[in-house]
């Protein structure tokens, strides 16, 4: 029971981190409709979390909700891979991290969909379907920056080659990764690089070639960036307790 | 008062969507059952996106409107699965999507079953008729959109999208 309550924190952290860090960019999009799909995009991914926190606070009872899920652990209880976490960058760098980090979830939630897990297997089929336009979205835009202009280029480069290594935790997998109704994450490895160096080669970009990484974050051994997220994002319910609207 | 489901249903399709308030939320097919036990009344709902913010405030509504009406215990219960669908959706509810100005989804699937670069939907103008029509963004007003634009009239409009 407590690796399938660790499983199901993961996937909601991940979704949460992300979710707060494309929120950042409400209001300060490159344009107007950018602005919107980006902080769409963080709505599905929140509301995501929602539904896995939902389910662990289940699982774990007591006094444990959603909310303290979110708002009440520090960053050592948070078990989202680091590339989540890290700061928005530019726009090429959070389009980038979408793409990988989208390309990933499709791939995960279409193995748990089917999952004995019956909770599991609702959310992940429920969240597929967003995750598809997120993943389309995202390729697009790789796309573009790649093969647009030399800056354009440049700048989707710098942000591809900065995260890559921090990519290679995605596939390798924590204690509660061991067994189902846990994705092995090593089976979504192969697959996703032959589809993330599909759309390198539309954008005219080299896919670097493999490293390996390690499981900190799943383990709760964060950068200090995330440290700075959750201050900014609990620090309501931390300075009000019980608040309500 | 006894609660019988004709009566249930007939109240809840006079709630509408708060973001899409043309629409109830029968015709969005979110209302998935409705389970009578003596006086306890409990409606089954299912979010159209997972991030829906709209399902709290639709939640409450159907809570104040049958409790208003003086039945008893009322619960409403969130299901995820099967997950909801543009489907769903009545095809009265669509023709009053489009009479308010957004393009309903359209029932050949394209995107529903999209590769990396499939190509987007062919949407018809909700203003003019027109098939001339441009997408400029997968994500339109709320995340149940796109946002389309006209060739022909130029009128930007919403798509509800195909999900």
């Amino acid at each position: 029971m407590s690796q399938l309550i660790d499983y199901t924190c993961y996937l909601g952290d991940n979704a949460l981190i992300l979710g707060h860090r494309n929120s950042e960019w409400c209001g300060h999009g490159p344009v107007l409709e950018q602005d919107i799909a980006i902080t769409n995009i963080s709505l599905d991914l929140i509301g995501q979390a929602r539904n896995f926190y939902q389910y662990t606070a289940s699982l774990k009872g007591g006094d444990t909700t959603e909310d303290t899920l979110a708002y009440h652990r520090d960053a050592a209880g948070f078990r989202n891979v680091l590339l989540a976490e890290q700061p928005r960058g530019d726009w090429a760098y959070t389009i980038m991290r979408q793409f990988l980090f989208s390309s990933w979830q499709h791939l995960l939630y279409t193995s748990l969909q089917h999952s004995s897990d019956t909770q599991l297997a609702a959310i992940a089929a429920k969240a597929l379907k967003e995750v598809t336009y997120h993943q389309r979205w995202s390729a697009e835009w790789v796309v573009r920056l790649g093969d647009g202009t030399q800056l354009s280029h440049e700048k989707i480069n710098t942000a591809l080659q900065s995260m890559w290594p921090l990519t290679a935790e995605l596939f390798v997998p924590a204690a509660f990764e061991l067994a189902a109704p846990a994705i092995d994450p090593k089976t979504l490895q192969q697959p996703w690089h032959a589809q993330v160096a599909e759309v390198f080669r539309e954008a005219e970009l080299t896919l670097p070639a493999a490293v390996d990484g390690n499981s900190d974050g799943k383990n709760g051994a964060h950068t200090a960036y995330l440290e700075t997220l959750l201050q900014e994002m609990q620090y309501l319910p931390r300075t009000f307790p019980n608040a309500t609207w | 008062m006894v609660p019988d489901k004709k009566t249930i249903w007939s109240l809840l399709s006079a709630i509408t969507d708060p973001e899409i308030p043309v629409l109830s939320i029968t015709d969005l097919g979110i209302v998935r059952d409705v389970q009578i036990d003596g006086e306890d009344v409990e409606v089954i709902i299912t979010p159209t996106y997972s991030g829906c913010p709209a399902m709290d405030v639709i939640a409450s509504g159907i809570r104040l409107e049958l409790e208003g009406r003086g039945y008893g215990k009322i619960a409403v219960t969130q299901v995820l699965s099967p997950a909801w669908t543009t489907d769903w959706m009545t095809e009265t509810g669509k023709e009053k999507l489009k009479a308010y100005g957004i393009a309903p989804p359209q029932p050949q699937r394209h995107t529903c079953t999209p590769g990396l670069f499939a190509t987007a939907d062919a949407v018809p103008c909700p203003q003019c008729g027109s098939w001339h029509t441009k997408l400029l963004s997968e994500f339109g007003s709320t995340a149940c959109k796109a946002l389309y634009q006209c060739q022909d009239c130029k009128e930007p409009f919403d798509y509800f999208k195909c999900h």
